[in-house]
């Protein structure tokens, strides 16, 4: 990038050191960020986290994606949401998932190898996680469509209308399907958010190799507003999202935030970070950590105290317990099961192939031939 | 009763679910105002409303993506792509994300998507004009795949489709959008998932889909004047294949034929044959023939007409049948 296109920094109001800065941007009263909450959310949410890389260590989970670092954009998000808005997440949403409202044992079932799925995406309108890069986002597109032939969308009515969050990650900017979803969102003035985790990292692949422009720069081209954010700043995050979704529900059309923050580990529990990054570079991000930051405001502060901490680490603990029981009584799936849940009327000959499974299968259970 | 064109048939179909269920919409490129480059939705914008006939930007993975979001969202998109050679950039969203959702969702959703695609060749058109993608969609578990060869097939098994709550892709053939035939509004149609034996016959079965059943009787009636007793059974559906009309004919007969235009290799032929001799084995008096397009990209169109089955490629093929 040469130096005239030099990005300008990301929208950020609560500092690295705790000091919250007065805005002209942030929402006030009832719409104004629970602070404790989004602390709360997301030292619970970095738990869940941490607890599901330790059972993937343990052979519990045959993968995990972590969100380490993306606390402040994912609570952020989450907490600017509604019951009636509904969200298409890509695979590493688990905060945006906790502060939905979907209970973290279910996260783990598509990892442990018990689902495909986990939860019923109609529950709380939070939508299965996608695991083909950028799929998701026209799905989004075509929900809001939905909810614009619905009718929800600018009657003023609370509690009416609605809008889509669809979340992305800086390798999704590449996709085609990312652009035809901005196109659409644009060209009908959908209900829909788009909130890209710019976590800088794609696999290996470093944001350079994705864009000459920062993201947020893309909207414009597409014909909608782009904001910038700093991703570990989740009153920012917060006061974004909030804005972009009530633009939304008031028929102003589509946004795209960009979400400056850093995947502090490695893309999977798979993956070897250290064959293409430094480890200085996590030095750099740790110190701008989203939960830390949050924490030091509201100690300064005083609204927190050692009591707060102590009781919220107590919830940790149970929690952590929680996962780790739950993960081991995920159920596993009986072997009729993709049979049953491929089409909703079983054809004759995959009736036939069912049975002929269940014999094989029975007769294994019996022992060797 | 009536006597209409396959493509007007389409039209009256889609007319008809508009009318009763207003979660149903259309969305695909040129559809409102030009009514489709086959003026299959001809007149439907006008009448239903841009809300309800939509008419899309370019981007065949946006068509069939949007599609399952408006799914998602309760309402029962029928997505046009233009042609057989386009749907290709969609292919992610029907393999990856349509075709799979109801098992990752463990039962809990469905996604009632048409997507219509004008599919086959011999009408002189230029590259990526002509092709029969159905394998590709037929080795997609989770699908439903559906090819009309007459105007009441084809306005009964849009219906159905559109009625189903499973994804369906519905393979309109573009040779026999202008052949013309008996159409009745409310006749009782046959289950979506049946074959269907468009002519009864004693010594062969003859298998054919879309615009090759025509043909196929056009070759029972040739056989005919030679004393032969033709069977042909138009499949109507690819996915689920109902074999068992299939085979119950072959056990009478002896003998099958099986034409499709799509190249032969992992074709629907193998399929059959493989079903079949499983099932008949023993009642099989000549081994399963196909007669199919060739395992080269679809040709230039001044060399279609020798290329796809024809009548004179079905009756070598049942010649050498009978020669068993």
């Amino acid at each position: 990038m040469s130096s005239s296109q030099r990005p300008a920094e990301p929208w950020s109001v609560l500092h690295p050191d705790g000091r919250l800065d007065p805005s002209a941007g942030l929402p006030t009263g009832s719409d104004a960020l629970d602070l404790l909450k989004a602390l709360r959310d997301m030292v619970l949410a970095r738990r869940v986290d941490a607890e599901a890389i330790a059972l993937q260590r343990q052979g519990e989970l045959g993968l995990w994606p972590s969100m380490l670092g993306q606390e402040g954009a994912q609570v952020g998000a989450g907490s600017a949401l509604r019951p009636r808005d509904v969200v298409f997440p890509t695979y590493r949403e688990h905060a945006v998932a906790w502060c939905f409202g979907v209970d973290p044992v279910q996260l783990l079932g598509l990892f442990r190898g018990t689902t495909m799925g986990g939860w019923d995406p109609r529950e709380r309108n939070f939508n299965l996680y996608t695991l083909v890069i950028g799929a998701q986002t026209l799905h989004a597109v075509g929900y809001a469509m939905g909810i614009v032939r619905d009718g929800d969308v600018g009657t003023g009515e609370p509690g009416r209308d609605r809008a889509v969050l669809a979340f992305l990650g800086d390798g999704a900017l590449s996709e085609g399907e990312t652009n035809e979803a901005f196109v659409w969102a644009a060209a009908q003035n959908l209900p829909v958010v788009f909130f890209c985790q710019n976590n800088q990292w794609a696999i290996s692949a470093p944001f350079s190799v994705q864009s000459r422009v920062p993201a947020a720069d893309r909207a414009a081209g597409f014909g909608f507003p782009g904001v910038r954010v700093d991703g570990n700043d989740v009153v920012a995050c917060y006061a974004a999202t909030q804005a972009a979704l009530a633009t939304a529900r008031a028929g102003g059309g589509p946004t795209l935030i960009e979400a400056v923050t850093y995947r502090r580990n490695p893309h999977t529990t798979s993956d070897d970070d250290l064959r293409y990054r430094a480890s200085t570079e996590n030095d750099h991000w740790l110190e701008r950590d989203p939960v830390e930051r949050l924490r030091r405001h509201l100690s300064g502060t005083g609204a927190i105290d050692d009591t707060f901490l102590e009781a919220l680490a107590l919830e940790e603990e149970a929690l952590a317990q929680r996962l780790r029981t739950g993960c081991r009584e995920l159920p596993v799936p009986s072997p009729e099961d993709p049979f049953r849940h491929t089409l909703e009327r079983m054809p004759r000959d995959l009736e036939r192939q069912m049975h002929e499974h269940l014999e094989f299968v029975r007769a294994g259970e019996e022992g060797p031939r | 009763m009536s006597t209409k064109p396959l493509a007007h048939a389409l039209n009256a179909g889609l007319r008809r679910e508009l009318e009763t269920d207003d979660k149903v919409l259309l969305i695909g490129q040129d559809i409102g105002a030009l009514g489709g480059v086959f003026r299959i939705t001809e007149g439907l914008q006008k009448d239903f409303g841009e809300d309800r006939v939509i008419t899309s930007p370019l981007g065949e993975a946006g068509i069939v993506g949007s599609a399952i979001g408006l799914a998602m969202a309760g309402y029962r998109p029928v997505c046009e792509i233009q042609f057989d050679g386009f749907v290709f950039p969609a292919m992610n969203q029907i393999i990856t994300q349509l075709a799979k959702y109801r098992h990752r969702s463990e039962g809990r959703v469905s996604l009632p998507v048409v997507i219509r695609i004008p599919v086959g060749g011999g009408i002189g058109a230029i590259e990526h004009h002509s092709e029969s993608p159905e394998s590709y969609f037929v080795h997609t578990p989770g699908l439903r795949v559906l090819c009309p060869s007459t105007p009441q097939e084809g306005y009964d098994l849009l219906r159905q489709a559109v009625r189903c709550d499973d994804p369906v892709v519905f393979l309109e053939p573009k040779k026999a959008y202008w052949g013309k035939g008996e159409l009745d509004l409310d006749a009782d149609p046959l289950p979506m998932d049946r074959a269907r034996v468009v002519r009864a016959g004693s010594d062969l079965t003859l298998v054919a889909y879309g615009a090759l059943v025509g043909t196929a009787l056009r070759a029972a009636a040739a056989l005919a004047e030679e004393g032969r007793d033709v069977e042909v059974i138009d499949l109507r559906s690819l996915s689920p294949i109902d074999d068992e009309t299939v085979v119950e004919s072959v056990r009478r007969t002896g003998r099958l034929v099986i034409a499709h235009e799509a190249s032969q290799t992992g074709g629907l032929g193998g399929e059959l044959a493989a079903r079949v001799q499983r099932a008949a084995f023993f009642e099989l008096e000549a081994p399963v023939l196909r007669v199919t397009g060739y395992d080269t990209p679809y040709p230039a169109s001044r060399l279609e007409e020798d290329w796809l089955p024809s009548t004179d490629r079905l009756l070598e093929a049942c010649d050498t049948s009978y020669a068993y």
